[in-house]
Order: structure tokens, then C-alpha cells, then sequence
């Protein structure tokens, strides 16, 4: 548990480092001088907290330039886009709503995210794997099979080959994470984003079948932009090493 | 000059359901309907509503006569408080809830280490989540009649000798009866259609905490003709119950 919290904070540190030398010279970024304007970036809402950033530090980058962000839902906003909502840039958090959208530049898959075991902090719980997933005495919840999580969490237990005894079966997975904080339950299945995001409060536990549910979020510009090299400046600045270290270091893997 | 906006409020409440009862998919409504789940939530919803009601009577009523014929200093802020839970938020309601009954929760440890026993995700804890949302309604409507009711008829009792208990018994309670059936209908209304607080504290499982709302809400992610069915069904669950009720009993308040 240790060495993943100063793993973790040693990358966050690593990022910060990368994104202030970034930030210091904004001359070495190839796009700056040409991008300007306002771009407008659509992006699911699991990634509100590393685009904010990013988007900042993009501005810090390329002065002069604006990024505008709306975050929501990955199918609420594939739907705004083909209702000829005036977007840049949309990042999803499913390939299924990126193909949603019809007119746009080739995705490009930039980061994926994977489920972590969630206990509160110091596991009362003693949950030592997916294995007490089964265990009627502990308290578990999982997201409902309707929404993503749930969907993802269906795939682990049957590559596990485990039936899974829920007490709870929440709507959307940070209802789940909450019920963890609060040490409702003694774990449930989250992202690891989300573990890491409410690191304060719980604990996470890595488990070999997370590799069986990776859900893969692509990026892309859309062809109707109004800005199409912010657009392109904006995707190309996620995709760089600066971006990929801020998304490391929030829990999100490399594809 | 107060027509028109009167008929537009009622156009304004009257046209989503019908657009409900438009969309509903009635070609497969039966198939949607007779599945086992649709019963099972219908069964949970009834009972939950049902016992949070009950249980609201018990502790409202005395709160109510408290409230209008006790003679305790600060009544009118006692009385802010009790309707706090009308204006809260109820996934707000819900995560108060937990902090004071979850299993680490300020009441909820205690309950959890000295009898091993928890509310969060039981039915238990489904009626505790309704009964917190729904117990204003109750203790307000009461509360109201009480007020109105003539205390006279209770001081002529007990100069005939009659006890406290026994007045508030045959006296009290059935001059104030069209108030307490109107309370106790708009308590278990409002118990039936409780999303939030249930969701929040209790969790969602089929059969133990997943009542008619919370099914409607997590179809709604899939399969939005199912939620439109189980919205119907509801719908003509609760305009039954309240239909036969305000023919029966509450025909005194008019």
C-alpha cells in the first residue's frame, strides 16, 4: 500500500516537474504560434479533473489562446455534437460514443482505465482480493450492470469465474466510491482513477482480471470545428509526453 | 382574469403524464409488465411505503399534538426543524442518514459492534430513508388540524373527569380524523415515489432495496421503454390508491 502512495506521489511529482518546465518555455511547443482563438473541447466527465489541468497548462503554453470545456456524460455529449453543437476537440470515455459521432478526424485512443478494488482507509474489511467479492459476511458494492462500471465489473467476475454477493448495486460509480469513503461497505469495484482521486479516504487493491475489462478513451477532432488548429494543437498537446505524464499521474494507463 | 393561468397550471402538471401514458410502449407493455422483477419492485414499493407510513403515525401524531398543544419554549423554531427534511435535498437527507445510522455512523457504530446489526441495505433501512423524507408531511397536515380543532371539547372532557390519554383518544383524535387520513395519504405518496434519501442510504438490490424509482431510474440507462412502463404502472398504482382513499375518507375536508 505504501509504496503505491509514494509510487503515485513520485509520478505526480515527476508531472508537475514536466508540466512547469512546460509551462516556463512556452517557445519550445512546435503549435504556439499559430494556434489562436478559442478552442472548445467536449470531454467525458470522468476526465474533469485532468483536463481542467491540462487545459491550463496548454493555455500557459500558447498565450493568447482559450480552452473552453464541457464536461458530461461520453453519450450526452456525442449526442450535442450531432445536434451541430460547436465543438473542437471530443474525448471520450467509451470507443461506442466516439463512433457515435459522425463527422470527425481519425480517434486516436489516448489513455485507458481499468478497475481497482476500493476499501476504506486501512481495510477494516481485511479484503485481501476479488476472492471476498464472494463472501456474504463482507459488505460489497458494485455499479448496477446497466451503467459502464457495472458493465466492466460483469467482465472481471467471469473472467475470475466468481459469483460475486453484492449488497448494493449502485447507479453510477461514484455513488459506489462514496458508500467506500463513508466505510459503508468494506469494498467495492471503482476505476483506479477514482481510487486515486479519493486517495485521502480509501485504499486500492490491484487485481490480475482488471486486464479483461479495459475500457480505452480516444480523442479526436471534429470536422465541422470552428477552430480546427486549436483543434489540432489541443489533441496533439494531450497526446504529447507533457499531457500523458498529468493523465499518469491522475491513475489513467497508456494505451 | 384567473382562468387562464389556472387552466395553464393544470395543463402544466397534466401534459407530462400524458405524454408518459403517449410514449408508453403498449404493444409490449404486457410482456414488460409481467416480469418477475417489475413485481418484485411493485411488491417493495408497497410494503416500504406501507411500513414508513405506519411508522410515521406512530412518532407524527404525538409530534404534531406536541407541536400544537405542548407548551414548550422555542416551538416555532422546533417546528422550522421538523420541516427541514421537506426542503432537503433528499440525496442530502440520504447521506445524513448514513453518518448518523451507517455502520460507522455516529448511532450505526454502536448498533453495529453491541447487536451486529446495520440498516444500510436492508429493507429496514429503505423505511427509515421514506420515513425521514415523508414524516413532515404527516406531523404538518396534523399538526394543522390540531390548530384548527376546538380545544374546548378537550377542556370539557377532562372536567368530566376524563385522563389525559383517554380525551386525546375519544376526543382529540377522531374530531381531528379528516386531517390525519389527508396527512397520512400525502405521507405515503410521497414514501412511494422516494428515489433519492432510498438510493443514497439504503443502496439498490433487487428484491431487498430496489423499489419502483429506483428500477425506473437504473432501466432508464438501457432500456427507456421499460422505465416508461414501470413509470405507468406507478403511476396508476398511486392514482388508485388515492382515488379510493379521497372517496372513502377524505370527503370531510371539503
Amino acid at each position: 500500500m505504501f509504496r503505491r502512495t509514494a509510487l503515485a506521489a513520485l509520478t505526480t511529482v515527476a508531472a508537475l516537474t514536466l508540466v512547469s518546465c512546460g509551462a516556463d518555455k512556452p517557445a519550445a511547443s512546435s503549435p504556439s504560434s499559430s494556434v489562436s482563438g478559442t478552442v472548445t473541447v467536449f470531454a467525458a466527465a470522468s476526465l474533469t479533473g485532468t483536463f481542467t489541468q491540462l487545459g491550463k497548462d496548454f493555455e500557459a503554453a500558447n498565450p493568447g489562446v482559450k480552452v473552453v470545456f464541457n464536461f458530461a456524460g461520453s453519450s450526452a455529449l456525442a449526442t450535442q455534437i450531432n445536434q451541430g453543437a460547436p465543438a473542437d476537440v471530443f474525448a471520450s470515455a467509451a470507443p461506442k460514443n466516439m463512433d457515435q459521432v459522425t463527422d470527425k478526424g481519425t480517434p486516436t485512443t489516448f489513455v485507458q482505465n481499468t478497475l481497482e478494488i476500493a476499501v476504506p482507509k486501512g481495510n477494516p474489511g481485511k479484503i485481501a482480493g476479488l476472492k471476498d467479492f464472494t463472501d456474504k459476511n463482507k459488505k460489497i458494492a458494485l455499479c448496477a450492470a446497466q451503467v459502464p462500471c457495472g458493465a466492466a465489473a460483469d467482465k472481471v467476475f467471469k473472467a475470475a469465474g466468481l459469483t460475486p454477493q453484492p449488497d448494493s448495486l449502485e447507479q453510477d460509480v461514484k455513488a459506489a466510491l462514496t458508500k467506500v469513503s463513508l466505510g459503508e461497505v468494506d469494498a467495492a469495484l471503482v476505476y483506479k482513477t477514482d481510487v486515486l482521486a479519493a486517495k485521502e479516504k480509501v485504499d486500492g487493491i490491484e487485481f490480475p482480471e482488471a486486464d479483461k475489462a479495459i475500457n480505452e478513451y480516444p480523442i479526436a477532432t471534429l470536422s465541422k470545428a470552428p477552430n480546427a488548429t486549436g483543434a489540432k494543437a489541443f489533441v496533439d498537446y494531450i497526446l504529447s509526453d507533457k499531457g500523458k505524464a498529468v493523465l499518469s499521474a491522475a491513475g489513467f494507463g497508456q494505451p | 382574469m384567473l382562468l387562464l393561468p389556472a387552466l395553464l397550471g393544470l395543463a402544466f402538471l397534466l401534459i407530462p403524464l400524458i405524454g408518459l401514458l403517449a410514449k408508453a410502449p403498449w404493444s409490449t407493455l404486457p410482456s414488460k409488465l409481467f416480469s418477475a422483477d417489475v413485481w418484485t419492485a411493485l411488491r417493495l414499493s408497497l410494503v416500504c411505503a406501507t411500513a414508513a407510513t405506519a411508522l410515521c403515525l406512530l412518532l407524527g401524531i404525538p409530534l404534531a399534538w406536541l407541536l400544537a398543544r405542548g407548551e414548550l419554549p422555542g416551538r416555532g423554531l422546533i417546528r422550522a426543524l421538523v420541516t427541514v427534511p421537506l426542503v432537503l435535498p433528499p440525496v442530502v437527507g440520504g447521506v445524513a442518514l448514513l453518518l448518523v445510522l451507517g455502520r460507522r455512523g455516529l448511532i450505526g457504530e454502536h448498533l453495529d459492534t453491541w447487536f451486529g446489526f446495520s440498516l444500510p441495505f436492508t429493507t429496514a433501512g429503505v423505511i427509515v430513508a421514506e420515513a425521514f423524507v415523508a414524516m413532515p408531511f404527516l406531523v404538518i397536515s396534523v399538526e394543522g388540524a390540531l390548530r384548527a380543532a376546538d380545544p374546548r371539547y378537550e377542556e370539557a372532557a377532562a372536567t368530566l373527569g376524563a385522563g389525559r390519554w383517554l380525551t386525546f383518544r375519544r376526543v382529540t383524535l377522531p374530531s381531528i380524523a379528516p386531517g390525519v387520513v389527508a396527512g397520512t395519504v400525502l405521507c405515503w405518496a410521497r414514501a412511494l415515489g422516494e428515489f433519492g434519501a432510498t438510493i443514497t442510504f439504503a443502496g439498490n438490490f433487487p428484491g431487498r432495496t430496489t423499489t419502483m424509482p429506483l428500477a425506473v431510474y437504473l432501466a432508464l440507462e438501457t432500456d427507456p421503454d421499460v422505465a416508461v412502463v414501470l413509470s405507468v404502472v406507478l403511476l396508476l398504482v398511486s392514482v388508485v390508491v388515492l382515488a379510493s382513499l379521497r372517496e372513502r375518507w377524505i370527503s370531510g375536508l371539503r
